[in-house]
């Protein structure tokens, strides 16, 4: 057998080996709305906003292309814009930090 | 006139064809570690059992340069053969004349061999080594995958299909591997994915190398794509053969019988299984314990685990086996471990393979990776293919048995025809702790000592229903046996099954929560 550890299942405590797998999973983690992830790898083209700038719901953030899909990237509520991550011309993976609002 | 001359000019061209891309490519092949197409088929099938069709064919695609180029059979060599007598459909790859490359001519060469082994009803082996579609025959190529796919899903549960990946398998390609019943890997040499790490680079930046995208490794692991992982070719051949040993040749038949044999003594099965349901222990002895020869022939060894699938036999007769691993993650249901063994009821049922489930696990693994995931719907499967299933279906609850798990792992309501239980077994809706805490929650919050309280309380529940016999009291299970028993009970009830008819609601086809 391979490294046995204590596994917890509704309070009882079994002795068991983990896999690669369970332990690499994804920790799952509220989501802040006040950060705009990217949600799909791909490239910003275009951003429209400045860093202290005052924007409107539903206003343009910027534009993040992927698989030949220009994505706009609007405001979720009305905010001033904390700081922006990503610079245009970068190419992004998934679910990464790129616009934080005030 | 005599036929000389014409026999001379068979020769020649024959000669010319068994070239395949010619020794440059060949030498390149090799290079790889890999062995030519042709060798791969003569050694799957017995001695000089091979023959081949289409060798005379020719590609028909007149662009981009193409009206000048000769490849040899398109790429692809198709036959039949035997494999310990037994006749067999083949197909192999040819990535010595032009990459292997997927053209009309070469998909349909394809698809005639697969038409032979359903019209025929024997298993087809498709070895694929391709660089994928052969762009400049555009559209025609993508109608050559589409026809395969589509014969793949027709003769899915009717023939055995296996697919052996020796190369790349890139792109749309990867879907016909998917269609069939078992993907054979080996190390450093199969590789699969729908995008290569160039595209990914490109599009994504997102760096990688072939082997970490869709390598032997990561199939037999992550993904659960593959179901058999070897270190050489040869290795993966004897896969193969052993497989076929197990499995039937359509389903219209029974999987050979072999003369029985009783299980090798070092598998003592009372001195493997712990009596304290928290400790671990390897399940696949157990299984070993009560099959003929100890001779245990497991289905995807490296994914998921927790759960345990694969082929034995009692009494010479092929049984499908699937069992919760104490060992890995204490045995929990979770996505992987459903769809590896739901996919393997279904073919179990498909093929007449009668099916013995023995269960030891504490339910679904909780948590909101698994949650998100559709732990709903892949645990679904299970309780989908068991229900359906009506082979011989057997069921011997170890030690564990909560909860929905309980109801998944081919219970009574599920319809199991014979269920038997250990007298270790704790049949409940979960586990003493969890439940003592739900049901004593005001006493033990009370209590001036809660912990002291609760340690009573659990030791009352466990007293109570952490056994077989409530189980027992209301027929759920058929009867306590002693472990020692298990193999005998086992043999009798796959003996007394052995005429089952169980007849369902007429139906197109069901709605699996795929």
């Amino acid at each position: 057998m391979g490294k046995i550890t204590e596994f917890n299942i509704d309070g009882t405590l079994y002795q068991t080996e983990l896999t690669k797998k369970f332990e690499n999973r994804k920790i799952w983690k509220k989501p802040d709305p006040k950060q705009i992830m990217s949600f799909i790898p791909g490239a910003i083209v275009e951003i429209f906003v400045k860093e202290g700038q005052k924007v409107k719901a539903g206003e343009g953030l910027m534009i993040l292309e992927a698989m030949k899909m220009k994505n706009r990237i609007e405001m979720p509520f009305d905010g001033v814009i904390k700081k922006i991550y990503v610079t245009e011309g970068v190419k992004v993976p998934n679910r990464l930090l790129m616009l934080e609002i005030e | 006139m005599s036929l000389k001359r014409n026999i001379l000019d068979l020769r020649k061209r024959k000669e010319k064809v068994l070239q395949g891309g010619g020794e440059k490519a060949i030498q390149k092949q090799v290079a790889m570690g890999k062995l030519t197409a042709r060798e791969r088929v003569t050694s799957i099938l017995d001695e000089d059992s091979f023959h081949e069709y289409d060798l005379f064919v020719e590609h028909e695609a007149r662009d981009f340069g193409m009206e000048k180029k000769e490849l040899h059979g398109d790429g692809v060599i198709i036959g039949t053969g035997t494999i310990y007598g037994e006749p067999v459909c083949i197909f192999a790859q040819d990535f010595t004349v032009a990459g292997g490359s997927l053209g009309l001519m070469h998909a349909r060469k394809i698809t005639k061999i697969m038409d032979h082994a359903l019209k025929m009803r024997v298993p087809l082996i498709g070895i694929n080594d391709s660089g994928g579609a052969r762009i400049q025959e555009g559209v025609n190529s993508l109608a050559g995958y589409g026809e395969i796919f589509f014969r793949n899903t027709l003769a899915s549960g009717v023939i055995p299909q296996l697919s052996v990946i020796l190369g790349p398998c890139a792109g749309g390609a990867v879907y016909s591997p998917a269609l069939t019943d078992f993907v054979f890997v080996v190390e450093n040499i199969s590789k699969m994915f729908i995008t290569g790490p160039e595209v990914i680079k490109t599009v994504l930046g997102e760096e990688i190398s072939m082997e970490e995208l869709g390598g032997a490794k990561v199939h037999s692991e992550i993904t659960g794509n593959a179901h058999f992982y070897a270190l050489s070719e040869y290795e993966c051949f004897e896969q193969i053969k052993k497989l076929l040993t197990f499995i039937p040749w359509h389903n219209g038949k029974k999987a050979k019988a072999f003369p029985p044999k009783p299980p090798k003594p070092e598998f003592k099965i009372e001195d493997i299984v712990p009596a304290d349901p928290t400790q671990p222990y390897d399940i696949r002895n157990v299984i070993k314990s009560v099959v003929d020869d100890s001779d245990f022939f497991e289905v995807m060894e490296n994914f998921a685990g927790n759960i345990v699938i694969g082929f034995g036999r009692m009494n010479g007769e092929t049984v499908g086996f699937v069992a919760n691993q104490p060992m890995v993650l204490a045995g929990v249901l979770d996505c992987d471990s459903s769809d590896k063994a739901a996919r393997f009821i279904r073919y179990c049922d498909a093929f007449n393979i009668p099916l013995v489930t023995l269960e030891d696990m504490p339910g679904y693994l909780p948590g909101v990776d698994q949650e998100h995931m559709g732990v709903i719907r892949h645990g679904a499967k299970i309780l989908y293919a068991y229900s359906e299933a009506t082979v011989p279906k057997i069921t011997v609850i170890i030690r564990k048995a909560y909860g929905g798990g309980y109801i998944a792992m081919n219970s009574r309501h599920m319809k199991a025809d014979f269920m038997f239980a250990w007298p270790t077994a704790e049949i409940a809706v979960m586990g003493p702790e969890g439940a003592a805490n739900i049901i004593f929650r005001k006493e033990i919050m009370a209590a001036e000592d809660p912990d002291a309280v609760r340690r009573e309380k659990v030791a009352e529940y466990k007293e109570k229903f952490a056994n077989p016999y409530v189980a027992a009291a209301k027929g759920y299970i058929d009867t306590v046996i002693e472990p020692l028993e298990t193999r005998n009970m086992l043999l009798h009830s796959i003996e007394v099954s052995s005429n089952k008819a169980d007849r369902r609601p007429q139906k197109k086809h069901g709605i699996p929560p795929f």
